[in-house]
C-alpha cells in the first residue's frame, strides 16, 4: 500500500520536528534545532532496517519515492515565493554582507572537506541514494 | 472571467502543480536546446521562480513573491515550509548510514564554522558601514548567518526595527545567491560527493538556499547537504544572542 510509505515518512517528520522543538526549548533557543535532519536520520534507519521492510519496499516504497521525486518541483515553488523584492531593497549593506558571507563560505567547502577526508582515510565509497 | 478566477482560486494547490509543471517543462527544454544540457534544467526553473517572485513582490507589494497573487496562492502552500520539509526528508530514502557517518565529524565542524564565519563577515561589513552599537553589529552579523537568525537575535538583544529588517535582507541575499551560485561554483569547490555536500550544507546553512542549490547541481547530493543545513539555523539562534553578542559587546562597549 502506497499510503504505508507516506505514513512512515510523515511519522518520521513529525517525530523529528517534535525532537527539534524540544531541543530548542532545552537550549533556550527560539527555533527548531535540526528537526528535519533528525527526521532524515529516522528515515535512513527505517529504510536500512529489516523491521520496517514492509513499509519501505514495493509499493509502500513508491509512496516515499514519489515525495522524493516531488522535491525539485517543490523547491521551484519555494523559489517563486521568496521575498526577492525585499532582498534587493535592503541596500548596499545587505547585499555586501550577504554576498561576502556566501563567497567566504564557498571558499571554505574544499578546506573543511579535506579535514574530513584526512581524519577518516576512507576507501570505497558506497553508492549514494540512487532513488532520485 | 470571475468564474475562471473562482475555480482557480478554489483549487489553488492544483493550479500550482500545473504551473510548476509547465515551468519545469519549459526550463528543461531551454536547458537542452539553448545550453546543450550544460546548465541544469532545474537551475533554470529555480531562476525563473526567483524572477517571478521578484515581479510578484514588486507588483503586489507583498512579501511572498508570486504567492501573493490570488490565483497563484497555491504556490505558497506547495513551496511552503511543510511540504518542503516533507520532500527533503523523503530524499533521505535510500541513503546509506555509512555515508553519513563518514562525514559526521567534518559535518559538525562545518556547522559551527559556517555560523561563526558568516557572522564575522556580516559584522565586519556592518562595522565598515559605520555601525558602532554592539546590538546593531551583532544583528547584522546574525542576518548574514540566515534570515531567521537575524531577527531572532535582533529581537532577543533589543536591536532597532530598521536594523532587524536589514538583517533579514542580508539573509535573503545570501539564500538567493546560494541558490544561483551553487551550480556555478560546484566544480571549483569539489562539490561532487556526499562528504563535501555535508560540509557544504553545514557551511551555507540556509535551508532554502542549500535545497535549491543542490537540486540544481546534483539531486543525489540533496539529502547530505540538507541533513547538516537543518541544524545550522538552530545553532545560529543559539550562538547569536549569547556568545557572539557577548564577544561583540566586549569589543564595542
Amino acid at each position: 500500500m502506497i499510503v504505508y510509505g507516506v505514513a512512515l515518512l510523515s511519522v518520521c517528520l513529525i517525530l523529528g520536528m517534535l525532537i527539534g522543538e524540544v531541543l530548542g526549548v532545552v537550549l533556550g533557543v527560539d527555533a527548531n534545532v535540526g528537526g528535519v535532519g533528525i527526521a532524515m536520520l529516522f528515515l535512513v534507519m527505517a529504510s536500512n532496517s529489516k523491521r520496517f521492510k514492509s513499509l519501505t519496499e514495493g509499493t509502500s516504497g513508491a509512496g516515499i519515492q514519489f515525495w522524493s521525486a516531488m522535491y525539485i518541483p517543490i523547491v521551484v515553488a519555494m523559489a517563486a515565493q521568496q521575498n526577492v523584492a525585499a532582498a534587493t531593497e535592503g541596500g548596499m549593506i545587505a547585499i555586501i554582507a550577504g554576498v561576502a558571507a556566501v563567497v567566504v563560505s564557498f571558499a571554505l567547502v574544499p578546506v573543511l572537506s579535506k579535514i574530513g577526508a584526512d581524519t577518516k582515510a576512507s576507501p570505497g565509497q558506497g553508492q549514494p541514494g540512487s532513488k532520485l | 472571467m470571475e468564474l475562471i478566477e473562482t475555480v482557480l482560486v478554489r483549487n489553488n494547490l492544483i493550479v500550482a502543480f500545473s504551473v510548476v509543471g509547465v515551468t519545469i517543462w519549459i526550463s528543461y527544454l531551454l536547458a537542452n536546446k539553448l545550453t546543450a544540457g550544460r546548465i541544469h534544467g532545474s537551475a533554470i526553473a529555480i531562476a525563473i521562480g526567483l524572477v517571478a517572485a521578484y515581479i510578484g513582490g514588486v507588483t503586489t507589494g507583498g512579501s511572498k513573491g508570486v504567492a501573493d497573487i490570488a490565483i497563484l496562492s497555491g504556490i505558497g502552500l506547495m513551496g511552503g515550509g511543510m511540504l518542503r520539509d516533507f520532500a527533503i526528508v523523503a530524499t533521505a530514502f535510500g541513503v546509506h548510514f555509512s555515508e553519513l557517518k563518514k562525514a559526521g565529524v567534518a559535518g559538525v565542524i562545518s556547522i559551527f564554522a559556517g555560523v561563526i564565519v558568516s557572522f564575522i563577515v556580516g559584522a565586519a561589513v556592518a562595522i565598515v558601514f559605520g555601525y558602532t552599537d554592539a546590538a546593531d553589529i551583532t544583528t547584522i552579523g546574525a542576518g548574514a548567518v540566515t534570515y531567521i537568525v537575524g531577527p531572532v537575535t535582533g529581537e532577543a538583544i533589543g536591536a532597532s526595527d530598521a536594523v532587524i529588517t536589514l538583517s533579514v535582507a542580508a539573509g535573503l541575499v545570501k539564500s538567493i545567491l546560494v541558490m544561483i551560485g551553487t551550480p556555478l561554483v560546484a566544480r571549483y569547490i569539489g562539490l561532487d560527493n556526499p562528504q563535501s555536500a555535508m560540509v557544504y550544507g553545514g557551511l551555507m546553512g540556509t535551508t532554502s538556499g542549500v535545497a535549491a542549490g543542490l537540486a540544481a547541481t546534483d539531486p543525489k547530493l540533496v539529502p547530505y547537504g540538507a541533513m547538516t543545513a537543518t541544524f545550522y539555523t538552530g545553532v545560529g539562534c543559539l550562538l547569536g544572542p549569547s556568545v557572539l553578542y557577548f564577544i561583540v559587546g566586549i569589543m564595542f562597549q
